[in-house]
Order: C-alpha cells, then sequence, then structure tokens
C-alpha cells in the first residue's frame, strides 16, 4: 500500500470504543466505511477475533478472551480499508409480487405512484450491507434514494415469511415468520434463510440483490 | 456395545434446554452465539466427566426436571444447587452430589427438586448429548428459533460415545451461587456518553431488582431510573452477553446468552466478562449490585 493511502486514510481515524472486556464497538462515518472495514477484516483476519457484526454506522468485533483485547484493538486501529468498494460477494435476483400492505401508503408518504415504488425498487441494484434481527434478515442498502420510509408507528406482531419491505435507507425480505415494523410492499417465494443450505443465509454482507417483478409468487 | 445409550425425559420442569457453548462466527448471518448462560457451570460439568469442554447438557431452570437413563450412564451436576434424588430399579434411592462425578445406572430415574440458590443447574452426561448440530451447534437459542427440539416428556436424548479419557476428579469445590446480592463488576461504556452526569453513579449506589421479566434473552431491572443526556435511538448496533441496555424507561436489561444481536437503545455499560455467569444465576427477586472496574 503506498503512503499517500494511508496518510488519507488516518485522517478519517475512526472512533473504536471498548465494548466491556471481549469486544469492540468501531463507529464509522458512512455505511460504506462499515462495509470496507468488514471487508478488509474478513479479507485478513485477526487472531483472536471470534465475530464480526458489521451495522449502520459501527462494526462490533468480538474476541475469545479479555487478554487478547489490547492487541486486537492494535490490529484494528492498523487496518488501512480499502478505498473502492469491495467486489460483490455474490449476486441474487429476487422475484417479488408487488401487492404488499402497505405499498399504497409507501406511494403516499413518498409522493410516487405505487407504480413508480415498484420501478424504483427494482431499478437500482441494492447491496446487504449486514444482517441482524433474525437468522438471515439482510439490510440491503445503496437502492433508489426516493424509498426512504420510516417504520410503522406500530409494528405488526405478525409479518409473513417471504415479506418485502422497506424502512429507512434499507430493504429487506423477512427470512420467517415473525413480528416486525417494517412498511410492506411485496412478497417473494423465495426462500432467504434455509438451514439444509451452506451457508443457510441466501443474503450475506456483500451480497448484490436485484429484485424483479413477477405476476404470481 | 449393547443397545444405545440415552436419556429419557419424564419431565422437562418449567424450562429446560440443550446447550453447549454456543455457535460463535454466525454474527454476519444474523445469528447469534446462544449457549449456555452459565458457560463456566457448563464447562465444570465436561471436565469432571473428562467431557471436551463444549459437549452439550442440559440446562434446567428452577429444577423440575426427570429423567431415565437407557444403559449405564456417568452424569455431573453444576451450576445451581438442587436436591437430586436417584431412585434405582430396584426401588433404592440415593441422593446425587453437586459438582460431582457420579453414576446412573440402567433404569434409574434422576429428580431434580427446585435449588435453594441459582437459577441454572446443568446436568451433564459422559459423551454428551449427541444430537444433530444446528450450525455446528447444539446450543438452543430461545430468540433466534435455533437448535434442537426442546427437551419434553418423552424426549430421547443419545449419549455421545465415552471419551478416551476418564475422570480424573470426583468433586470439585466450588462455591454455590450466592443468595444475597450478587455483586457485579462492570465496564463504563460504549455509550455511557449518552447519559446525565451521574449515571454511572446511580446505576453503582443502589442494587436493583432482578424483575419475573428475565429469561436467557435477558433480565429486566428494577431499581434507579437511568436518565438519558440524549433523546432518540441509535441506528442498531451490535450487543453482547453483559451489556446493559438502557429503553427510554431509564430501566437497565442485562443481556445474557440469547440476546438480539443488535440494539437502537445505548449501553450504559457492560458486565465483564467473567461477571456474566453469575448474572446468569441471580434469580427473580434477588438483587443484583454493580460496581465499576
Amino acid at each position: 500500500m503506498d503512503t499517500s493511502q494511508s496518510a488519507r486514510d488516518g485522517a478519517t481515524a475512526p472512533t473504536v470504543r471498548r465494548y466491556g472486556d471481549t469486544a469492540l464497538l468501531v463507529e464509522l462515518a458512512t455505511l460504506d466505511d462499515v462495509i470496507a472495514l468488514y471487508g478488509t477484516l474478513t479479507a485478513d483476519p485477526v487472531p483472536g477475533v471470534t465475530d464480526l457484526l458489521p451495522a449502520a454506522r459501527t462494526l462490533l468485533i468480538r474476541c475469545d478472551s479479555p487478554a487478547r483485547l489490547g492487541q486486537v484493538e492494535t490490529a484494528v486501529r492498523a487496518a488501512r480499508p480499502a478505498a473502492s468498494r469491495p467486489a460483490p460477494a455474490g449476486e441474487v435476483t429476487i422475484p417479488v409480487v408487488y401487492d404488499g400492505a402497505d405499498l399504497a401508503e409507501v406511494a403516499k408518504l413518498t409522493g410516487l405512484s405505487e407504480r413508480d415504488v415498484v420501478a424504483a425498487h427494482t431499478g437500482t441494484p441494492w447491496t446487504v450491507a449486514f444482517c441482524g434481527f433474525a437468522p438471515g434478515f439482510g439490510y440491503l442498502a445503496g437502492g433508489d434514494p426516493r424509498l426512504v420510509v420510516p417504520r410503522r408507528p406500530e409494528p405488526r406482531v405478525r409479518v409473513p415469511a417471504g415479506s418485502v419491505a422497506l424502512a429507512a435507507e434499507f430493504s429487506a425480505v423477512y427470512p420467517r415468520e415473525s413480528p416486525g415494523g417494517w412498511r410492506l410492499i411485496g412478497r417473494t417465494a423465495l426462500a432467504v434463510w434455509d438451514l439444509a443450505a451452506d451457508p443457510p443465509a441466501l443474503l450475506r454482507p456483500g451480497v448484490r440483490v436485484r429484485f424483479t417483478e413477477v405476476r404470481d409468487g | 456395545m449393547g443397545d444405545p445409550r440415552l436419556l429419557e425425559v419424564l419431565a422437562s420442569g418449567p424450562m429446560t434446554t440443550v446447550q453447549d457453548l454456543g455457535r460463535p462466527g454466525h454474527g454476519h448471518l444474523g445469528v447469534g452465539r446462544s449457549g449456555a448462560a452459565d458457560r463456566g457451570s457448563l464447562r465444570l460439568a465436561n471436565r469432571l466427566l473428562a467431557n471436551p469442554e463444549g459437549a452439550a447438557a442440559l440446562e434446567v431452570t428452577l429444577g423440575g426436571l426427570r429423567v431415565t437413563a437407557h444403559g449405564d450412564l456417568l452424569v455431573a451436576l453444576t451450576g445451581a444447587p438442587c436436591p437430586a434424588t436417584v431412585t434405582c430399579r430396584d426401588g433404592g434411592k440415593r441422593q446425587l452430589g453437586h459438582n460431582a462425578v457420579e453414576p446412573l445406572p440402567d433404569g434409574a430415574t434422576l429428580r431434580l427438586g427446585v435449588p435453594g440458590r441459582g437459577l441454572r443447574t446443568y446436568l451433564a452426561v459422559r459423551g454428551g448429548i449427541d444430537l444433530t448440530p444446528v450450525l455446528g451447534s447444539l446450543a438452543t437459542d430461545t430468540l433466534a428459533g435455533l437448535g434442537p427440539p426442546r427437551p419434553v416428556q418423552g424426549s430421547l436424548l443419545p449419549v455421545g460415545p465415552p471419551p478416551a479419557r476418564f475422570p480424573t476428579l470426583d468433586l470439585a469445590p466450588v462455591a454455590d451461587p450466592p443468595c444475597g446480592d450478587v455483586l457485579l463488576h462492570v465496564i463504563a461504556g460504549p455509550r455511557d456518553d449518552w447519559f446525565a452526569a451521574g449515571a454511572l453513579d446511580r446505576l453503582c449506589a443502589e442494587p436493583y431488582l432482578v424483575t419475573t421479566d428475565s429469561d436467557r434473552v435477558g433480565m429486566r431491572l428494577c431499581g434507579p431510573a437511568l436518565e438519558r443526556a440524549r433523546t432518540g435511538e441509535l441506528p442498531s448496533e451490535g450487543m453482547v452477553p453483559g451489556a446493559l441496555q438502557v429503553p427510554p424507561s431509564g430501566q437497565p436489561t442485562l443481556f445474557l446468552a440469547d440476546h438480539p444481536l443488535t440494539g437502537g437503545y445505548p449501553v450504559i455499560a457492560v458486565v465483564c466478562s467473567r461477571d456474566v455467569d453469575r448474572a446468569a444465576q441471580a434469580r427473580p427477586g434477588q438483587r443484583v449490585r454493580f460496581r465499576l472496574i
């Protein structure tokens, strides 16, 4: 790596916070920075690290013992994420029937027609930023910025598996039936979580996702 | 070897799950580590039996388990000490020791009473419980719904082949879980800056009651409210066992083995890793006291 690269990255050094005695929480300015650091620490693992958990503006790093935390912190502070986005970890096309219970509401909130919401959702590829909430629940980012909508004021007690939804800057597919507060715009018959598959999650961090409209699920 | 060795469940009590040391390394798929709530007690039970430390065993909450041995088994009970009565085929009864290597002969039934102190008792068997792992582990993640089926009346739990090594100790001298206030050491942060000045002192000044709204996911605590200096939520970020997350009510939740992977409420402090096991043994109605390190 050339020195100008290091100097540039050094200028925006992330905040590293101790999180108990066996974890660190790295705060980053943007989701892209999270993805970049996650990519670097995945490609070049730090000894003693057991789990990396990317989220919207943070990367949680868990290690195997308190004795290792200092070493891991030094290594993380020295990590120099690549300036360019990491290569996609795979590509998935998700067929969606756009008949979600909140489609009309999303159209109203965004000022788009229902057809425009569908066009926007299918028109721009998304990338899985991180997983959370439930096994295989991927937070898809990088979609059409007109689709940013708040969560529902009251979460639903029961959201069916395969529901395709929006909240904030993210889209998601519910891996299985669960409670949920995201806005439902459609449904897919594609299983995004399958314990018989290896890996069981279809939507892993870095995977590129394209939604396509189908008439029948 | 003759017939397969197994444990037959006659009654599972309020809450019995199969647990090992969990499934680390799957956080990026939205899968937490889970595993024994009191990891030290599970390890101890396995070490007593010369099992690998992470062999699967039963985590029994507030007793109530009854199992019958099929084949001659060696077992160990650790964690919350409870009355443990073995009734043999000939009707003879005996009490099992705690933190000890004990035989459970073919046809004998073991009954666990309610522990006098502590919450979770571990019943390990030499050879370990031998079911099909889910993502490399036999941990039961109650929040994510991952792991082997919950043991219920009639469940047959196969026992694995005994390891090559033999037990070297009959008994481990281990302190029982405390019955009064439980002291837990905490490390400030990562979001203590979201709280009003003095909130950390407040956390450590008075004990907090463990409420009945407590399970493997976490313990809802009741005590002095921790006032926030900032309103709103954080963008969701990763959580860890031992994290003290504070919702707008100001009453902290102490996360345990099956905690949600991410959360949007700030974490004021984290229980140090060696004290999380002790927290997991605190019963509803007991109090915990925090000390900053």
